[in-house]
């Protein structure tokens, strides 16, 4: 279970070492559920996007599967530990494999960098096991000297089909 | 072995006044006799005329379990269809919708049809001379579904020519269509903002049952509700409440405010709750809606129309609406233990965008897949499927709030947290099952 906690940047730009370690270790925070770290990795003014539509570009006016901000992330971690989360008992468990990052676009004047990153993640519970495709879009800046996710955008390669439970986070 | 198939009797056992069998809920035999009995003579929703605006759209769905179009003719009128193709039942359209252009025709041997479903032509038909083909049930082309109602652009259809006609059967609760089309200025909708669409282990009744359940909310939501509201009283003290917690946050409301808030039943299995309030009441006013209603309709009208806070209505068999955030939500039969739900939202034609915005942020916080109120809501339905293969007990109790002179009342406010509405859809459930048996 152990990962050495998050290393501070060594330089005002990061590397793109840095962002890709940055990427993985998010992956590895959600399989090991340390969502509090999770959520750590997260600006305040962060959005977590997981679109409906193929293309999506609009998250307000077109509807998504998520399209959440700090305050709903916490809330969904806050649900998880709940006494009375019947839909978590028994918890549920992920696994996700990710392709290496790529670095798309790297602008350190503005802080920001963007990465591109394609998955599966398996989400399991109980006897059922569903597995997910999916490119995920990280936008990252560096706030006192450490990476943040501004915008993370999750895009399934079925995004338009009928799901049943996803209850983690891709 | 056949149980129920013939046997109105049989079926009509399986509900009591105040406790129905569970095979309405797990038998596999009565799910296919409600697929061939009960849907076919009931109006069911097949879409909004907003998905069609030109001729020759067309979107695709289902009557139970059925394949059915739904098409815009040359002439400007919706036609509703059965998508097979009269030769070999082949589906005949390749998209759920789009455009077909002024004839739909068949990617497997070319038959082409007109988009009021008569045969347009077929390929060599010299093949067919003196074959008597004329006589054939591919003769007449795609089939069309008779019987279609087109109410301020929700379109319904119904399969069988017995049954009730349009009026008889939604009688008193199109009102709540009507509220939700008057929202808008102009009075018109249009589907906007896409179709989300959640796959439940469970039968479809649950899902219908559901809507008018105010005895869960504060106790299986507590996890997503309850959370909210915990998390929400640690912002500091002045913190503009955020739409989203305005949303999901009335879910918490105590029993008193779903007792006070009313339920109305209707004829066969209609009926809403939220007679008096509900928890769409105390949204914050959207910056610029009133006056536009106010200039449309005027002061005392536009204030009637918003003043309605219907929660959820369903519409027998298997719809549901809000009128005041204007979401469509249906229960797409698949199997007796696998239901398709799909929720749809439509945009009031000449109102401000962000009430478009808050019915979408709505439809992704409580109806999508990935929403925490969902995840509550499935994990009972699919637990109820499982429970009800015990033995132990074969009864399912709709007991509360019973009174035995219910069944011939209608049009009456009842308390909120009555089981009424649930009695009273399986007393349609055996009115339309049975019907003509």
């Amino acid at each position: 279970m152990s990962m050495v906690a998050e290393a501070p940047l060594k330089n005002a730009v990061p590397t793109d070492q840095e962002l890709i370690d940055f990427v993985v270790r998010e992956a590895r925070l959600i399989d090991q559920q340390r969502f509090d770290e999770w959520l750590d990795m997260y600006a305040d003014d962060a959005f977590y996007w997981m679109p409906l539509e193929w293309n999506q570009t609009d998250p307000r006016l077109t509807c998504s599967l998520m399209y959440e901000d700090k305050l709903l992330l916490s809330i969904r971690v806050e649900r998880l530990k709940g006494a009375r989360t019947f839909s978590q008992k028994p918890k549920s468990r992920c696994h996700h494999v990710l392709q290496t990052p790529q670095v798309d676009s790297r602008d350190a004047a503005a802080n920001s960098y963007v990465t591109w990153t394609p998955i599966h993640y398996v989400e399991t519970r109980l006897d059922e096991q569903a597995l997910y495709a999916a490119w995920v879009t990280h936008h990252l800046s560096v706030e006192n000297g450490k990476l943040k996710i501004k915008l993370k955008r999750v895009d399934l390669i079925n995004c338009d089909a009928a799901f049943g439970n996803i209850q983690l986070f891709m | 072995m056949t149980r129920y198939a013939g046997n109105a009797a049989a079926l009509r056992a399986l509900v009591r006044e105040q406790e129905v069998h569970r095979d309405v809920y797990v038998s596999e035999e009565v799910f296919q006799l409600e697929m061939a009995h009960m849907f076919p003579n009931s109006w069911v929703y097949v879409g909004h005329d907003s998905q069609v605006p030109n001729p020759g759209d067309y979107y695709g769905t289902t009557i139970g379990t059925q394949p059915v179009l739904l098409v815009r003719h040359t002439d400007g009128k919706v036609h509703v269809l059965h998508n097979r193709c009269p030769h070999k039942g082949t589906r005949i359209t390749s998209e759920t919708c789009g455009n077909t252009g002024k004839f739909f025709r068949c990617p497997y041997h070319a038959w082409s049809f007109k988009t009021d479903g008569s045969l347009l032509a077929i390929p060599l038909k010299k093949g067919y001379e003196n074959t008597g083909f004329e006589q054939s049930h591919a003769a007449p082309g795609m089939a069309p579904v008779r019987h279609v109602r087109n109410y301020r652009g929700f379109v319904f259809a119904k399969i069988n020519d017995g049954g009730l006609d349009f009026e008889e059967f939604f009688g008193e609760s199109l009102s709540s269509f009507d509220n939700m089309v008057d929202r808008s200025p102009v009075g018109q909708l249009k589907v906007a903002g896409g179709v989300l669409r959640y796959m439940h282990n469970c039968n479809w009744k649950m899902l219908v049952e559901n809507q008018t359940d105010t005895c869960h909310p504060m106790v299986a939501h507590e996890s997503s509700a309850g959370t909210v509201v915990e998390v929400w009283k640690k912002a500091p003290p002045g913190t503009k409440k955020p739409m989203a917690v305005e949303i999901i946050a009335p879910f918490m409301s105590p029993y008193e405010f779903f007792e006070n808030m009313g339920i109305r039943i209707w004829d066969n299995g209609h009926g809403h709750t939220g007679v008096h309030h509900s928890i769409h009441s105390d949204y914050s006013a959207v910056p610029g809606y009133f006056d536009k209603m106010t200039a449309a309709y005027g002061e005392a009208r536009a204030k009637a129309i918003l003043d309605e806070n219907r929660h959820n209505t369903v519409y027998f068999p298997n719809i549901m609406i809000k009128g005041p955030i204007q979401l469509l939500r249906q229960f797409k039969p698949i199997a007796a233990n696998k239901t398709l739900v799909e929720s749809w939202t439509f945009q009031l034609v000449d109102a401000p965008d962000m009430l478009l915005e808050r019915t979408l942020m709505y439809n992704r916080l409580i109806n999508a897949p990935t929403s925490i109120v969902g995840h509550d809501d499935l994990e009972m339905y699919e637990r109820a499927q499982e429970g009800l293969h015990s033995n132990g007990n074969e009864w399912v109790n709709l007991q509360r709030l019973y009174s035995p002179d219910e069944a011939e009342q209608t049009n009456v406010a009842v308390n909120g947290t009555s089981e009424w509405p649930m009695r009273h859809q399986f007393r349609a459930w055996t009115k339309f099952m049975t019907m003509g048996m």
